[in-house]
């Protein structure tokens, strides 16, 4: 009650503001607070300044319309921000240990599904994460899950939303690098990582000069097990492509359901050497005036797998170049030149491909592909691959600008297309069936200039099949003299632009300090069901399942066992403002120690911390959970172990003390 | 309508005060399935405050947190508390219900203290409430992080406590409780009125109601 009307008054004081800084400022409104103008005239606050942080103003208390999921960049984590007010909730870690979550720091879960990612062994903590994708139901967000790749060492991460935390991590087997993934078949049925730069399958040696015959590219399609919110490998299938560098990817949908679109660059296969005198790869990967829009039909892959055509490499299926190149799974069209994005507008009849080196974004129509395709009018690149003629698919094309690289879509048959090289968002008219107000199909709008070198630009809903029309934000990669200098690593720019109107409106600068954030998808806020507290005390936040091992209040207690000629302790604890049971740990060096602690609480908000110095432990108890830690006590010594959240006023008291015997 | 109800009661008078008797002892069997008193607790950090329900038999709501938060000062945890009444009370209540009805098939004039452990029961149930509270506010251990004066949380309206609001309110089940009460009382009474009406062997009309038939009965 007293909020809305709070705001009520607010929003007519601060109109009345705006309409008299139109007529010149000098007039005072009534009912304007003096201080509110003594504010806008301090600051030099423009007409367009006082509505732009109107339109982004979300009081405490109530919430973003929109959550925003950001990648990390090479933090190698996820951002979650909310939208329009642009303010970060939280950080979740993915590839890389996060200590407030208490990721990868001791505890046994988030440790295994770190490990997973690890790399013949080797262990790999960081990742350059590029592109969230969030599940789909029939080409709508559920806001169930949340997938993310890491571009420099080809894996895929599960991210639960139910609690934000990461549950699994997948090493391509078979790929070194990835950039097309992640993103989802319109009901999730696989999430599909895209290669990056060619190498040969399965991280073999091979030298350069036998780049045509040993260097592939692969794209990898992991089906995903809703129930158990899991990757499941055993149901993964690889498709194993030529030598370009495939790039970005988007999967069809509605009309061109079952099938994806990837594009490439470097169909020279150029193989760099400046320091033998050859092109360098900047020179030598553009040189063509066309490289291939990749097109594949992935309902036919499963064909294949099921009718067996395919070899297992590494543990994983893979469907031969010759075989998808034989079996019309695999096709080509030529596209211009050097392209970055790919994306299928919502309802699936085009295809937009961003020029980078070409002012163009170039419109494909599905419906004329599947045309060429049914007429066999083709001719095979170099590996036997379908290479369909530009002049039979493509629909339009629209001049945009310089660098025209990644686009989105909105409600009223309009896309949006980053424009690196002119650092704008161009505003284009679609046509076909998106074209129902008689405005000009194909044509550039409107451009608005952003605050620098802009890269991916993410929509409200905006890759769905309904986007809402509503925000698109610009993920600049140069920030330069926008925000007060933090010394020569400058923060990154995410700005909110408003679409809903005649005219796009930058309405908000976002630094962000993490990384160099890639690509984001933005969901409308109601559809995240995230738990409160977990459901039920003991609950195990890997397994997403009551932990055997959970401490119940009265049952706390520490056993000691002889397990293969060495001392095992078990120590069962619980957490609860403000202290820990037991309170006291004492046991001998050499001692094994498995270690669980249940944060017995259930009001929202009553997270426990548990450190351990000078053994790099440190967990997050979220009330309710249930975590394991375990390791060889190895040094002797006093070890105060106490709760990191600031739980109570006693929160300080809340510790205890691991004494290791000599 | 009200003829038949008036020819009924013409049959039999003391149909009155046993309606209202056997009423009063459903009534308060129904009443264990309700709530009988709530506590609710508002602080800052608790957007829509906690809750405590109490119920004849067992307590209900926020009572870990609620649990947690005292054991600041010390206060025991609040299932310990009356844990033979909670026991004790759905046999008291059958069994008092149980009198209430047996008083329904009698005339005898003794038979009338059978009414009484039902119509107290509410009262009884304050009482032993406020005892609770009492020795759970004055009962405090002496080793608590936070020492208090001893004190008695409000059994009924508001108290306040460090940073916490107190209000007690008594809810749905005592007040059936208290209806049963009332309802027994209403019973004892037209149990005399028929008794004397037949004793001076005339007729008592109460509003349209005739509770004994004119002439001759007894
Ligand atoms: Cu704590």
């Amino acid at each position: 009650m007293m909020h809305g009307k709070a705001k009520g008054v607010i929003l007519g004081v601060l109109m009345a503001l705006v309409a008299a800084c139109a007529r010149g400022g000098a007039t005072p409104v009534a009912g304007l607070p003096a201080e509110a103008q003594t504010v806008i005239r301090e600051r030099g606050l423009s007409p367009e300044d006082v509505v732009a942080a109107l339109r982004t103003y979300v009081p405490g208390g109530k919430y973003d319309e929109y959550v925003m999921f950001a990648s990390g960049g090479h933090s190698g984590q996820v951002l979650v921000i909310g939208i329009p007010s642009m303010r970060l909730l939280k950080v979740i870690g993915v590839f890389t240990p996060e200590p407030w979550q208490g990721y990868g720091f001791g505890e046994k879960g988030t440790l295994e599904v770190l490990a997973e990612g690890f790399a013949r062994g080797k262990p790999i903590l960081w990742g350059d994460t590029h592109h969230p994708a969030l599940s789909e139901t029939e080409g709508e967000y559920d806001g169930q899950f949340l997938f993310i790749n890491d571009k420099a060492n080809a894996r895929l991460a599960v991210i639960d939303l139910r609690d934000f935390e990461t549950k699994q991590i997948v090493k391509n087997p078979n790929a070194i690098s990835d950039h097309g993934g992640g993103f989802v078949t319109p009901n999730t049925e696989y999430v599909v990582e895209g290669p990056q730069y060619a190498a040969p399958i399965g991280w073999e040696y091979a030298p350069l000069d036998q780049y045509k015959d040993k260097y592939r590219g692969l794209l990898t399609f992991w089906a995903f097990d809703r129930q158990k919110g899991r990757v499941d490998p055993d149901r993964s299938f690889q498709i194993e492509l030529p030598p370009y560098w495939q790039d970005l990817c988007d999967a069809g949908k509605k009309v061109s359901y079952g099938w994806v679109f990837c594009n490439s660059i470097n169909t020279e296969m150029a193989t760099g050497g400046i320091e033998e005198g050859n092109p360098p790869f900047e020179a030598g990967t553009a040189k063509n005036e066309m490289d291939y829009l990749h097109i594949i039909n992935w309902k036919k892959a499963e064909e294949l797998i099921r009718a067996g055509k395919y070899e297992v490499i590494n543990g994983i299926k893979v469907i031969r170049l010759q075989t998808a190149a034989q079996e019309g799974v695999l096709f080509f069209a030529p596209e211009p030149k050097s392209p970055h994005g790919v994306d299928v507008a919502p309802g699936g009849e085009y295809i937009v491909v961003g020029g980078k080196l070409d002012p163009h974004v170039t419109v494909y129509s599905f419906e004329k592909i599947q045309k060429a395709i049914a007429a066999g009018n083709f001719e095979r690149d170099p590996f036997g691959v379908p290479v369909l003629k530009f002049e039979d698919v493509k629909e339009a094309q629209v001049e945009l600008g310089l660098g025209p690289l990644h686009t989105v879509f909105d409600d009223k048959g309009y896309a949006y297309t980053s424009l690196f090289l002119d650092s704008a968002v161009a505003r284009w008219s679609l046509g076909g069936p998106y074209r129902k107000d008689g405005a000009e199909p194909w044509k550039l709008v409107e451009k608005l200039p952003v605050h620098y070198n802009i890269g991916h630009i993410a929509a409200t809903e905006g890759d769905t099949v309904s986007p809402d029309g509503k925000y698109v934000v610009a993920l600049n990669k140069w920030s330069v003299d926008r925000f007060q200098p933090v010394g020569p690593l400058h923060p990154q720019n995410f700005q909110l632009i408003d679409i809903s109107g005649g005219k796009m409106r930058l309405l908000y600068d976002m630094p962000i300090g993490i990384g160099e954030p890639h690509y984001a998808q933005i969901i409308k806020a109601d559809k995240l069901k995230p738990f409160l507290v977990y459901p039920e005390i003991g609950w195990n936040a890997v397994k997403m399942a009551k932990d055997p091992n959970a401490t119940e209040a009265g049952r706390e207690r520490v056993e000691v066992r002889e397990e293969g000629g060495r001392r095992v302790v078990e120590i069962w604890m619980t957490a609860v403002r403000s202290h820990f049971k037991p309170e006291r740990v004492k046991i001998r060096k050499g001692d094994h120690v498995i270690w669980h602690i249940t944060n017995i609480e259930r009001a929202r908000d009553a997270t426990h911390g548990f450190a351990l110095g000078g053994y790099n432990i440190n967990l997050s108890l979220e009330p309710g959970e249930t975590a394991t830690i375990e390791f060889d006590a190895d040094q002797s010594g006093t070890f105060p172990f106490y709760c990191t959240e600031f739980c109570s006023a006693l929160h300080l008291e809340m510790m205890g003390y691991f004494l290791v015997e000599p | 309508m009200m003829e038949r109800v008036n020819t009924w009661l013409r049959e039999d008078p003391f149909r009155l005060p046993r309606a209202f008797f056997i009423g009063a002892s459903w009534l308060l069997l129904l009443s264990l399935l309700f709530p009988y008193w709530r506590m609710t607790l508002q602080a800052p950090q608790y957007p829509g405050g906690l809750r405590v329900d109490v119920y004849v038999t067992h307590l209900a709501g926020d009572v870990s947190e609620v649990d947690n938060l005292n054991h600041y000062i010390g206060m025991k945890k609040l299932h310990e508390a009356a844990q033979v009444e909670r026991f004790l009370a759905p046999l008291a209540i059958g069994a008092a219900a149980l009198l209430g009805e047996a008083l329904a098939f009698t005339r005898r004039r003794w038979a009338a203290v059978l009414a009484l452990p039902a119509m107290l029961f509410p009262f009884i149930f304050l009482a032993d409430m406020y005892y609770w509270l009492y020795r759970y506010g004055h009962d405090l251990d002496p080793n608590a992080p936070l020492r208090l004066p001893p004190f008695t949380p409000p059994l009924l309206g508001t108290g306040v406590v460090g940073q916490f609001r107190t209000v007690a309110e008594l809810q749905l089940g005592f007040w059936m409780a208290l209806a049963a009460s009332f309802l027994i009382a209403l019973g004892l009474h037209f149990r005399r009125v028929v008794r004397t009406a037949l004793e001076r062997r005339q007729a008592v009309r109460l509003g349209p109601l005739t509770l004994v038939p004119e002439g001759a009965r007894g």
